[in-house]
């Protein structure tokens, strides 16, 4: 590390210098007495400039400890954050989990009232039509008026509740809003926890590697593809699902 | 005929039941894993299964080659419905013996033809 006096010009009004010309004097004079004083001037010039050196160590040092202080942010991170995301990413789970069952309740108990009105209906429809061919009898058409009120009534009552059951669908779909918000605090996260791993590697010195391509475990299954990210070696859709089967004979 | 669904989640389970329903099949059965499903199928009646890949307890690829190796259920038409997409792992499922592949997410028309060309080819072998 240089010394800050190279750095100190003109070189004339250096200290040092001035005293070591003085010193060869002396010397040449035999001034025992000045010489050991100028001696002693320039040890003490010396150790002032070595405390300098030494408090601007300390000074960096202290920084330093306090910059890895700073990163005790990743402690808590670890302790507080992120257990902390893994609790909500849980609750996300039986958030859509919990859409997924009313939604399908509600799809399950409307999906036979729907048959039976198709049902209903058309079996009426087929009459009606056999009415205005003037095919029918006086008693069956008493019969299918009865019927004609009966289907009125329960259609009164039957779409209201399919009415509920599609707004309880509607109502369902408000997971998304809510999970989409808690996935984005966890996003945020996972780019702080990035960013103060990063700085911690900086503080050691050390140089981030290029990341190397994940290698490929035997057996290990991939989940869901994600559009857009690394999906060599995987089936676009169904469509090439069935054309591999053929190839192999399906 | 009576089917067994197999997958870890219910609202999968009940998605595939719907499906089933729509196109005549009301007798069925669910279980949540392989290990859960293995002995209800070694118990008989079933005559198709159909099953996820990825699930805790015992997988469906795993599931698939139990039902194999069994000489009761040896002959059971399989078909897997699973979000593995990899070309290997087709490969690996067909080499197991499976009867037909459906990559999620489907849609109920898929889940049909699939189903009705399972039946047609054992309807062929078997006739």
């Amino acid at each position: 590390m240089p010394m800050k006096m190279t750095n100190v010009s003109p070189v004339a009004e250096d200290p040092r210098l001035v005293l070591a010309k003085e010193l060869i004097e002396k010397l040449a004079d035999g001034d025992e007495a000045r010489c050991g004083q100028i001696l002693d001037e320039l040890t003490k010039l010396r150790e002032s400039q070595l405390f300098q050196e030494l408090g601007r160590l300390t000074r960096e040092l202290h920084e330093a400890l306090n910059a890895f202080r700073l990163d005790s942010r990743l402690t808590n991170l670890a302790s507080v954050d992120i257990p902390d995301a893994k609790e909500r990413l849980n609750y996300v789970i039986s958030m859509t989990e919990q859409a997924a069952t009313r939604t399908l309740n509600a799809v399950e108990e409307s999906r036979p009232i729907c048959g039976e009105l198709a049902k209903r209906s058309g079996s009426l429809h087929e009459e009606w039509q056999k009415f205005m061919r003037r095919e029918m009898q006086a008693p069956e058409f008493r019969d299918l008026c009865k019927r004609l009120v009966e289907f009125l009534s329960w259609i009164g009552s039957s779409v209201p509740r399919v009415d509920a059951n599609l707004s309880d669908v509607l109502m369902a779909q408000g997971f998304q809003d809510l999970s989409g918000q808690i996935i984005r605090r966890v996003i945020t996260l996972v780019e702080d926890v990035e960013l103060n791993l990063v700085n911690l590697i900086k503080l050691t010195g050390q140089k981030i590697a290029p990341a190397e391509a994940p290698i490929a475990e035997p057996g290990k299954l991939d989940g869901p593809q994600i559009p857009g990210k690394n999906n060599t070696g995987a089936v676009s859709g169904q469509d090439e699902v069935d054309s591999l089967l053929s190839s192999l004979g399906f | 005929m009576k089917i067994l669904i197999v997958d870890d989640y219910s609202t999968m389970r009940r998605i595939i039941k719907n499906v089933l329903h729509e196109i005549g099949y009301d007798n069925t059965d669910e279980a949540d894993d392989g290990k859960t499903a293995l002995p209800m199928l070694q118990g008989g009646g079933y005559d198709f299964l159909i099953t996820d890949w990825n699930m805790p307890g015992m997988q469906g690829i795993d599931l698939l080659k139990a039902v194999r190796a069994n000489e009761k259920t040896a002959k059971l038409p399989v078909l897997l419905v699973t979000a593995e997409a990899k070309r290997e792992q087709i490969v690996l499922a067909a080499e197991a013996g499976v009867n037909g592949y459906i990559v999620k997410p489907f849609t109920p028309e898929t889940l049909k033809e699939k189903i009705g060309k399972i039946f047609e080819r054992l309807g062929a072998t078997q006739g």
